[in-house]
């Protein structure tokens, strides 16, 4: 738009925003907290019937037969879908993203084919006038299994002689290709350097092994939705997710249907933290609304959520870092399988691009190996990969740190990451803020304060890529004078407040006068889903331009009323402005929206854009502990996240971010984890034995903003919502090791585990 | 699901009908908290839910003389307002209120808690250790039975078909007592007993332990009456060594499982560590009494 530069000066000059930077109350939020808001499960049509998911009670067999006809007898029951009624899809369709994605593997976890392989894999599904009947029905789906033996840890899965989920499955990525079959799917590797060389150079070498297990994005909302089908094959999706466009695009794509028969309708969303980024009920429940000629709603219970959903990757990780005896670091060294669960694609290779990147290394290794497991397929949490990295890298700086008598932050601050330092996955660095989040954490009254017996202090920093990617906009001024800003991008963290506070800004109007909604997918063009940090960022930039493109329509209205030249009315405080002569008095957006009719017909402005320039984001992270040592319980006393945001549109939803990232990072490092039973059957499927923190186990987690601007974004946006889930679990971790004197390398670092490593000593 | 009949008696005796009449295919609901929640995870057999909460006897609180009467359906809120019980048996009053959230604590209930017949139940330890009896209504009239008597195991209790629980009865005390309940949860809050701990004590003139009951909660099939813990402290001052032998008769106790809660040797442990506390505790009240 060739404006940019006019912005920055402005954010390095005195700011002068009127909206940006402000707190307003978020346009949405009074229909969130009286209850009145729309979510996955509130919708509702006449004629509905309600679908359930047949679910293995097995983590590994064979489906000899599904016979249901008795369920089909079953009065009230109208239809029962199974992998039969599925096109098949090509091993090789796969799309290229973050982490690659096979539509073949993805509609063998939507419902599986010749074998189940987790607790809890789709295996059929059934539609009738009651959920009481369709839960009926379920015990009426006969499935004759042949039970094979689980493999549900990666060391399992490694070993030569482990049952073989995919057979044919091939480690991609080494040399030769190998000949036998395998549970590695691939190994990916990213390196500066020479390592082996420079190790020699160390003075000193930590390494060590870190073990996490398998936690899931605990969104309180269920998956959700409902679908209808016409007789013209039209379909209809209400659905919770990530992106309208994602879910239409993979319903397409796994049911062999034309984009343009299927409209998705986003409904609000009670949490995805990247596990809505996929679907698993909208294609059955499309399936059964087809053959039952009827709308199906689908809403799963939190036992298939834990069962069958989301989680991420527990994984091992042994990291090596060598230094001379001042503290400058020499090599660094990274070696991590994760699991990626029942196929392959977990983020191991984001894993390995995130866990050195705070710091300046000329010299680097890190390998990752993908190994699928009997545990749902992984999904998208969050910075995928970076926490297990950073857990490793971040441990190990500590204990660096520890030997060499080094402050931690002075450690991190004398080999940190600046502009120009090359990235580990090869980049060179614009302007980042990594050194501002280490200095600023330095000044913080919490790093400075004294601790008490058994308390310890642990720091950490980490790092997220965050990204662009297609977003639209349009920006519709209403007869009135006031405006609709209509995006693509489902709205989980505030950010149709953000966008309405941009559009704000633009237009130079009140946030009271700005409609910010979340469109279908026939209302708006196509947008990428809202992930990677990306919205703040990309649909911010859209946004922007879209409303600049509106004001240049109502600037060439003005110009027509006034008959002069475009270029000389210009925009001010929301108004037109004649700039030679002051006959015209100037004109607001009511009196131009007022006169459209008269000029043109309705004034909007929209953008369409594939956002380059991501500006990435760097946090640090300063927690306090006290550990009972008769019990292991852990108490967070304190905790602080620094983060560098490039901007803080709205701040109050910034430090929103910074804050929920931070409490499900310590869920993570304490208590979270999956518990497998000996035939690999989730033990805990709830909230209750699934133990992410609650309110009254946190502390105020205090969330300093910094604020290093994007040189990429009119405004200097950075995306925040990821990075704050990188450093908890090795600030957690630094400040148990600490408490107890004892390096904690295995997470959860749940009571009897603290306790026994009390005991051991 | 759909066939399951529901009825809500007004009193004792319509209750006993009914439960009586349903031939043990009824499920008595007090506050629900666990009941509700058993059906709608599939987990409840029975076809008949019986409410007892609508009977006034099972929802009021009376001061006998020789103690006090406590309805098994009254809430945790309602009981941890009453002045009187919290100033005599606050350990009771501390093991109800840990249950659940405060919206839980509208309907939780010493009955229900109990006849649930989870090894961890937390108000279970404290009426223990209280030396509480219960009063339970069948069709043969009602009888009189110790709260220790009531759990047999994992999900099971000594009621017959047709019996409920319609009271508690917990007796003055004397002077210089106290009890106290402590429970270990890996969160701060919301969470299932992995050890809990009851500990009810009674000095005499000159501060030595006369009378001492202690109680022990998911550690074992069933919570325990622990009598060589109690009888480590009785007849001493209570000091470190007493208490170190109490906590070693606590963790001698234990006979605990491994699962997803915990291991059998962290709750053997920790079982000896928070009887230990539970008794520091009791000490202090009694002192102050």
């Amino acid at each position: 738009m060739g404006n940019e530069k006019d912005y920055l000066e402005l954010i390095d000059g005195e700011k002068k925003f009127r909206h940006i930077g402000t707190r307003p109350i978020r346009p949405d939020g009074v229909d969130k907290v009286t209850g009145r808001a729309n979510f996955g499960a509130d919708f509702t049509m006449n004629g509905m019937l309600h679908g359930r998911v047949v679910r293995s009670p097995h983590a590994h067999a064979k489906i000899k037969s599904i016979n249901s006809t008795k369920a089909l007898k079953l009065k009230g029951v109208k239809a029962v879908v199974t992998g039969k009624d599925f096109p098949t899809l090509d091993p090789s369709d796969k799309a290229v993203g973050e982490v690659t994605v096979s539509f073949f593997d993805m509609s063998r976890n939507v419902i599986a084919r010749d074998k189940v392989l987790y607790d809890g894999h789709a295996v059929a599904a059934v539609a009738a006038t009651s959920p009481q009947i369709a839960e009926k029905a379920l015990a009426l789906i006969e499935v004759e299994y042949e039970v094979l033996k689980p493999v549900m840890t990666v060391s399992e899965a490694m070993k030569k002689n482990a049952p073989i989920l995919h057979k044919g499955m091939k480690t991609s990525g080494v040399e030769p290709t190998p000949s036998r079959s395998s549970n590695v799917a691939s190994r990916a590797e990213f390196k500066l350097g020479d390592v082996n060389k420079a190790f020699k150079e160390a003075d000193i070498i930590v390494e060590r092994d870190y073990t996490t297990q398998t936690v899931h994005q605990g969104y309180i909302e269920p998956h959700a939705c409902v679908a209808d089908i016409n007789a013209d094959d039209m379909a209809t999706i209400w659905s919770s997710s990530q992106g309208q466009f994602m879910v239409r695009a993979l319903v397409a794509k796994l049911l062999a249907m034309n984009t343009s028969k299927i409209k998705v309708i986003p409904s609000e969303i009670g949490g995805g933290f990247g596990g809505k980024t996929i679907v698993y009920l909208e294609p059955l429940a499309v399936l059964l609304a087809k053959k039952a000629g009827r709308p199906v709603k689908m809403v799963m219970t939190r036992d298939e959520v834990m069962r069958a959903t989301g989680p991420t990757s527990g994984g091992h990780a042994r990291a090596k870092i060598g230094a001379k005896n001042d503290g400058t670091i020499v090599a660094g060294e990274l070696e991590m399988e994760y699991e990626a669960g029942a196929f392959p694609g977990s983020p191991v290779g984001l894993g390995c691009m995130t866990g050195f990147a705070p710091y300046n290394l000329k010299d680097v290794s890190c390998v990752g190996w993908d190994v699928v497991v009997n545990r749902p397929k992984a999904a998208a949490y969050r910075a995928p990969g970076a926490p297990v990295a950073a857990f490793a890298v971040e441990s190990a700086m500590d204990e660096l740190a520890e030997q060499l008598k080094i402050d931690p932050l002075k450690l991190r601050i004398k080999n940190a990451a600046v502009e120009g330092t090359q990235a580990p996955y090869g980049v060179k660095f614009p302007r980042i803020g990594c050194l501002e989040t280490l200095t600023e954490a330095q000044t913080t009254d919490h790093y400075n304060s004294p601790l008490g017996p058994n308390q310890g202090r642990g720091v950490a920093s980490g790092f997220w890529f965050n990204i662009g990617g297609q977003s639209s906009a349009s920006v519709m001024v209403n007869p009135d004078g006031t405006v609709i800003v209509a995006t693509g991008s489902p709205d989980i963290g505030g950010s149709r407040a953000s966008m309405a506070l941009m559009a704000a800004e633009v237009l130079g109007i009140e946030l009271k006068n700005i409609k910010p909604l979340v469109a279908d997918t026939e209302s708006v063009p196509y947008s990428d889903l809202t992930g990677g940090s990306r919205v703040t960022f990309a649909t911010g930039k859209a946004v922007v331009e879209a409303a600049e493109d509106a004001v240049n329509d109502m600037k060439r209205r003005a110009a027509k009323i006034w008959d002069v030249d475009f270029d000389q009315v210009e925009w001010k405080d929301g108004s037109a402005c004649c700039i030679e002569t002051d006959v015209h008095k100037p004109m607001t957006i009511a009196d131009i929206a007022a006169m459209a009719g008269k000029t043109g017909g309705a004034i909007s402005g929209k953008a369409n854009i594939n956002a380059k320039g991501a500006g990435a984001a760097f946090a640090t992270h300063i927690c306090d502990v006290e550990v009972d040592p008769e019990t292991g319980h852990v108490t967070v006393l304190k905790y602080t996240a620094v983060q560098d945001v490039g901007t803080a549109i709205h701040p109050s939803y910034v430090e929103g971010q910074m804050q929920g990232g931070a409490v499900q990072g310590i869920g993570w490092a304490l208590n979270e984890e999956y518990v497998y039973g000996k035939e690999g059957q989730l033990q805990n499927t709830g909230f209750l034995d699934y133990r992410v923190p609650v309110a009254s186990d946190m502390p105020m987690i205090d969330a300093i903003i910094v604020e290093v601007p994007n040189p990429g974004h009119p405004y200097g946006v950075r995306g925040v919502g990821e990075v704050p889930i990188v450093p908890p679990l090795a600030a957690v971790a630094n400040a148990v090791s600490h408490a107890i004197g004892i390096r904690m390398t295995d997470l959860p670092m749940s009571p009897p585990k603290i306790l026994a490593a009390i005991d051991a000593e | 699901m759909s066939d399951l009949q529901f009825s809500s008696p007004k009193s004792v005796k319509e209750a006993v009908e009914i439960l009586s009449a349903s031939k043990g295919k009824a499920r008595v609901l007090a506050g629900g908290t666990d009941l509700l929640v058993q059906l709608r995870a599939g987990r409840m057999s029975g076809s008949m839910i019986v409410d007892i909460k609508n009977i006034p006897e099972l929802r009021s609180i009376k001061k006998e003389k020789n103690g006090f009467t406590i309805g098994a359906a009254v809430s945790g809120a309602e009981l941890g307002a009453h002045k009187a019980i919290n100033k005599a048996w606050p350990g009771v009053v501390e093991g109800l209120e840990l249950i659940g959230s405060t919206q839980i604590q509208g309907r939780a209930s010493l009955g229900g808690n109990l006849c649930n017949g989870s090894p961890a139940a937390d108000s279970v330890p404290g009426l223990i250790a209280a030396g509480a009896t219960c009063k339970i209504a069948g069709p043969k009239g009602l009888r009189t039975s110790k709260v220790e008597d009531i759990v047999l195991g994992p999900g099971k209790t000594s009621l017959k078909t047709g019996e409920f629980v319609v009271s508690f009865f917990l007796p003055t005390r004397p002077k210089r007592s106290g009890d106290a309940y402590l429970r270990f949860i890996p969160r701060t809050e919301m969470d299932i007993a992995v050890v809990g701990a009851s500990v009810s004590l009674t000095l005499d003139k000159v501060g030595v332990c006369s009378e001492a009951r202690v109680s022990l909660g998911a550690v074992a099939p069933k919570p325990l009456l622990v009598a060589k813990a109690a009888s480590a402290i009785i007849g001493t001052k209570v000091d470190d060594e007493a208490l170190t032998e109490l906590s070693l008769a606590a963790s001698a106790a234990c006979d605990p499982i491994d699962d997803k809660r915990g291991t059998v040797e962290y709750r053997t442990k920790v079982a000896g560590v928070l009887a230990r506390r539970a008794a520091t505790i009791a000490l202090e009240r009694a002192r102050g009494n």
